[in-house]
């Protein structure tokens, strides 16, 4: 190649880098350091690399060529739990969840992952959680490990500490799960009870499914006590969250497609979620379409159709519910409370259970330290967050943690379990405590 | 880069945790919060004590390094921009509360020290530290004093330097000198108290302060005034201070600023009106209560559409933490938000108000403005693109020109934020040729090599400046260098 030749592709491997990582949102940020104390990372660690203004600083930098795709920006990157509480504090409005979705899929473009590694998220990003037969053969498999005295034997033989020990910290606080006797039964639609309102769809989620298969259950009768027709949508699969914070937004959007064809084919107008971290993601598809001349408007379509749980129940009226004992304190979900900005409906419905003593938690829109897979991938820094965490959610006395999102509950159980408060304290998913009421 | 020799000795004194000297590490240190200014330093080190303070300091003057110390970043002068390159010290570690001394009425801290946090624990204890900058929820106080920081209640309580009475800090030859103390009555010598406060980093590294408390005002109210015009609110300020009221906060928020407030906060702000007044009164209840009635008063004779007092504390406190997002809220407009800081005497603030209006409109710059009316501490503030050169030339010289007419009328090019590299051509325009050689002069016998934060406070080339007075048109014969002069701006490591 010419020297000019040379240029101009590196003048467009700038250009098509800019645009990659959002270019024009990044010059947004004018550097006000509003961010740094909604920070979890940087309040932990005090360091610049570590907050939402560094990370956008050297995002800026690398998108201009001024700075390599290094492993230091590799792991400055995914040391973000992309909580998205700068988002809420920005006065300025920059959009950082989307920012760092566009750094990660630079990294991964970018850089050389070792093959165990690329191994292990081929399987489980592609072959396994976008699958729902595969999903349903883990829960099975699963099962058998809790109930055939496996886990009894794997914990009591030390076999876990083979197993690295975010794993193994992570395993103690796996719910039991549902039984593959249970999961048949389950039918493919659910009444409302007593004056029908409207029809909805359940978004199931694919973890959710797997781990939390009762907390769907206990969400479909939820809404059907709340006066909704519930169709569990046929063809969905998981949402694509995990893939865009991972950085292969390729697989994210195919997700998406097949998403948005099922909700097509289903003739629903509603669709709901119970995951503050899915639900992000659903109203977010319009804009990973964004430009597309065949999908960005049926993705429109598709996110004005999304609603969390809590954001469709707080409009319906309350039926009648059943007093329960409890001293209760809510941890947002991040992706609900910045993502969604859902913050007052959860408080509301708990407070709408006779007899329940609600209790705020001090910062409880601060991050847990689950954040997706991060306490795997970063399990120091998650467990740092989250005693933290436990230390507030200890001082409020309470003897029920509600939360709204798969990867909150299990932290959150991780959290009690680490804390020594098992006998004080349990952790449950909002639906669960709602349909208790309602029940 | 760092000499390998040096990251050896650094790491020995902080523990190699503390010293980061990547490019990304560097990358991170290399701007604040004021926009156009970068510039990459060699390293960065955070020390956790004085004693390591001072021995990074004594290697930095035996190797000629320079040294840029910062807090969390949030200035607006480019005072913490590396600009000469060296070694930053990063003193966000050091923030712990030594004590809050409720008999002597004072509070002894690090530089580290979050401001909102500072005044959440002397708060508790009933007692109060008035200096509130806009960025009071990241700022440090060792930031607050290098920069002698205002904020929303300079009016009434005056700035950091009215409040800070005593201080550690280590010289650029590595020797720990303390200033003041407790007592209230210390007239020993020179003041180097006062000198540091407000230094800028310029001649020693902040490590301790010992700051005045006063009784906390028993209670307080907010209240809300609606112009449909600027110039209105403007004589509603004059009127008020000239009928002796003193009240704790006044603040100015014309339209633009109101909208993109609003958009944020959404409080109900009213987006149609040409200006706000958010007035504060605190004290004695009945004093707090006449004053607001009489400001009310004033407010509506002088053209005030409405007025309204906030219901609860807590609706205050609201319409206040909306002022603070001002200026970044304004970013929502455009990429690159350039806020200033000319300031007049508050007799003068319609004349200033319109002047700046009138010179925005002769450069066809979009400049909204918003500020502290109550001390004539105005925040003309610019929304541009930086990628746009021949704009951003147009926004200097209106901002030049806004200088010179703060200036003109007895005011001065900073009210709160320093000088730094932003304003340092136009120091000598408020101090003198004389003022910058005492101030010069200063700086030779403390730092004689010349290594603490150099590139800042002292324009470096002779050139012509404006004169000012003597009947003589305000002559300007330079054009003002994009940057400021700052030649290395953005240059980043490849």
């Amino acid at each position: 190649m010419s020297t000019q030749q040379v240029e101009t592709a590196s003048q467009n491997g700038i250009l098509q880098m800019m645009e990659t990582m959002h270019y024009d949102d990044i010059l947004n940020c004018m550097r006000c350091g509003f961010c740094l104390s909604a920070c979890p990372t940087y309040r932990e660690t005090g360091r610049e690399t570590a907050s939402p203004r560094g990370r956008i600083a050297m995002m800026k930098a690398v998108a201009t060529g001024q700075l390599d795709v290094s492993e230091k920006f590799d792991s400055d990157m995914y040391f973000c739990l992309g909580c998205r509480a700068c988002e809420t504090a920005c006065p300025a409005g920059v959009p950082y969840g989307t920012l760092l979705e566009g750094a990660r899929e630079v990294v991964e473009e970018n850089r050389k992952r070792p093959l165990i590694t690329r191994i292990i998220r081929h399987v489980a990003m592609k072959k396994l959680i976008p699958q729902a037969k595969r999903m349903e053969q883990v829960s099975r498999l699963l099962y058998f490990y809790q109930r055939s005295g496996l886990r009894r034997l794997a914990r009591s033989s030390g076999l876990m500490k083979l197993l690295p020990k975010s794993m193994a910290e992570m395993e103690k606080a796996v719910p039991e799960v549902a039984s593959p006797a249970a999961r048949k039964e389950r039918k493919r639609m659910l009444p409302a009870k007593g004056e029908k309102r409207l029809t909805v769809g359940l978004f199931t989620g694919c973890v959710m499914d797997v781990m939390f298969f009762d907390t769907n259950e206990a969400t479909a009768k939820l809404l059907s006590a709340f006066g909704c027709d519930v169709v569990y949508m046929e063809g969905q699969t998981c949402c694509g969250a995990l893939h865009a914070h991972a950085g292969d937004k390729q697989e994210a959007k195919q997700l998406a497609k097949q998403n948005i064809e099922a909700f097509e084919q289903s003739g629903i107008d509603v669709l709901i979620n119970n995951a503050g971290g899915c639900g992000a993601a659903l109203k977010e598809y319009h804009h990973w379409f964004h430009g597309d001349p065949e999908w960005e408007e049926r993705a429109e379509r598709f996110v004005a159709a999304q609603r969390d749980m809590n954001e469709l129940l707080a409009t319906l009226p309350v039926p009648k519910m059943r007093s329960l004992p409890y001293r209760v304190t809510y941890q947002d979900s991040c992706h609900l409370a910045h993502g969604q900005k859902i913050r007052l409906q959860p408080r509301e419905l708990i407070q709408s259970i006779p007899g329940i003593e609600y209790v705020e938690l001090p910062e409880a829109d601060r991050c847990c330290g689950s954040a997706g897979i991060y306490n795997l991938t970063n399990f120091d820094m998650s467990m740092q967050i989250l005693d933290g965490k436990m230390k507030q959610v200890e001082g409020t006395k309470a003897n029920l943690v509600v939360t709204s999102n798969p990867g909150c509950l299990l932290q959150m159980r991780a959290g009690i379990q680490r804390a020594g408060l098992e006998g004080q304290m349990r952790a449950v998913h909002i639906a669960d405590l709602l349909y208790e009421a309602v029940e | 880069m760092l000499k390998p020799q040096v990251a050896k000795e650094l790491k020995a004194i902080v523990g190699s945790n503390w010293l980061l000297d990547t490019p990304e590490d560097c990358l991170a240190y290399s701007y604040d919060a004021t926009p156009l200014y970068q510039s990459m330093p060699d390293g960065v080190v955070m020390p956790g004590t004085v004693e390591e303070v001072a021995a990074i300091v004594k290697v930095c003057a035996r190797e000629g390094i320079k040294i840029v110390s910062r807090g969390s970043g949030s200035n607006l002068s480019a005072g913490t921009v590396p600009v000469e390159g060296g070694l930053v010290v990063v003193l966000t570690r050091m923030n712990q509360i030594v004590e809050i001394d409720s008999d002597n009425l004072t509070a002894t801290f690090e530089p580290g020290v979050i401001t909102a946090h500072l005044h959440r624990e002397v708060e508790k204890l009933g007692l109060f530290y008035p200096p509130d900058p806009g960025s009071m929820n990241v700022s440090t106080l060792g930031g607050n004093i290098a920069e002698c920081a205002g904020g929303l209640r300079g009016l009434k309580y005056g700035v950091t330097k009215d409040y800070i009475m005593g201080l550690q800090a280590v010289l650029p030859n590595g020797e720990i000198l303390r200033t003041g103390g407790k007592s209230a009555k210390d007239v020993a010598g020179y003041d180097l108290t006062k000198l540091l406060v407000g230094s800028e980093g310029t001649l020693a590294v902040i490590t301790e302060a010992t700051a005045k408390l006063i009784p906390l005002p028993e209670s307080k109210r907010t209240m809300l005034a609606s112009f449909r015009d600027l110039t209105g609110s403007a004589r509603a300020v004059s009127r008020i201070i000239a009928e002796r009221i003193i009240p704790a906060t006044m603040e100015f928020l014309d339209n633009g600023t109101i909208r993109v407030v609003e958009d944020f906060a959404r409080i109900g702000l009213p987006v149609d009106m040409g200006a706000i007044l958010m007035i504060e009164q605190d004290g004695p209840e009945s004093v707090v209560e006449r004053d607001i009635q009489r400001m009310a008063d004033i407010c509506r004779k002088e053209g005030a559409v409405e007025v309204s007092v906030a219901n609860s504390p807590e609706e205050g406190a609201k319409l206040m933490q909306a002022r603070r997002f001002a200026l970044s809220a304004l970013a929502r407009i455009s990429p690159t938000t350039i806020l200033e800081d000319a300031t007049v005497p508050r007799a003068r603030l319609a004349e200033m108000v319109e002047q700046v209006n009138v010179i925005a409109k002769k450069y066809g710059v979009n400049i909204c403005t918003f500020g502290h009316a109550g001390d004539g501490n105005l925040h003309p503030t610019c929304m541009t693109d930086e990628r746009d050169k021949e704009e951003i030339h147009r926004v200097e010289q209106a901002f030049e020109e806004i200088f010179l007419a703060a200036i003109k009328l007895g005011g001065t090019i900073t009210g709160e934020h320093g000088v730094g590299m932003a304003k340092m051509n136009y120091l000598s325009l408020k101090v003198g040729e004389t003022g910058i050689e005492v101030m010069k002069s200063l700086k030779q016998a403390i730092d004689p090599q010349n290594i603490m934060n150099p590139g800042k406070l002292f324009a470096k080339d002779t050139r012509r400046r404006v004169v000012i007075g003597g009947g003589a048109a305000a002559e300007q014969s330079v054009s003002h260098q994009h940057g400021n002069g700052c030649e290395c701006n953005e240059h980043t490591a490849g």
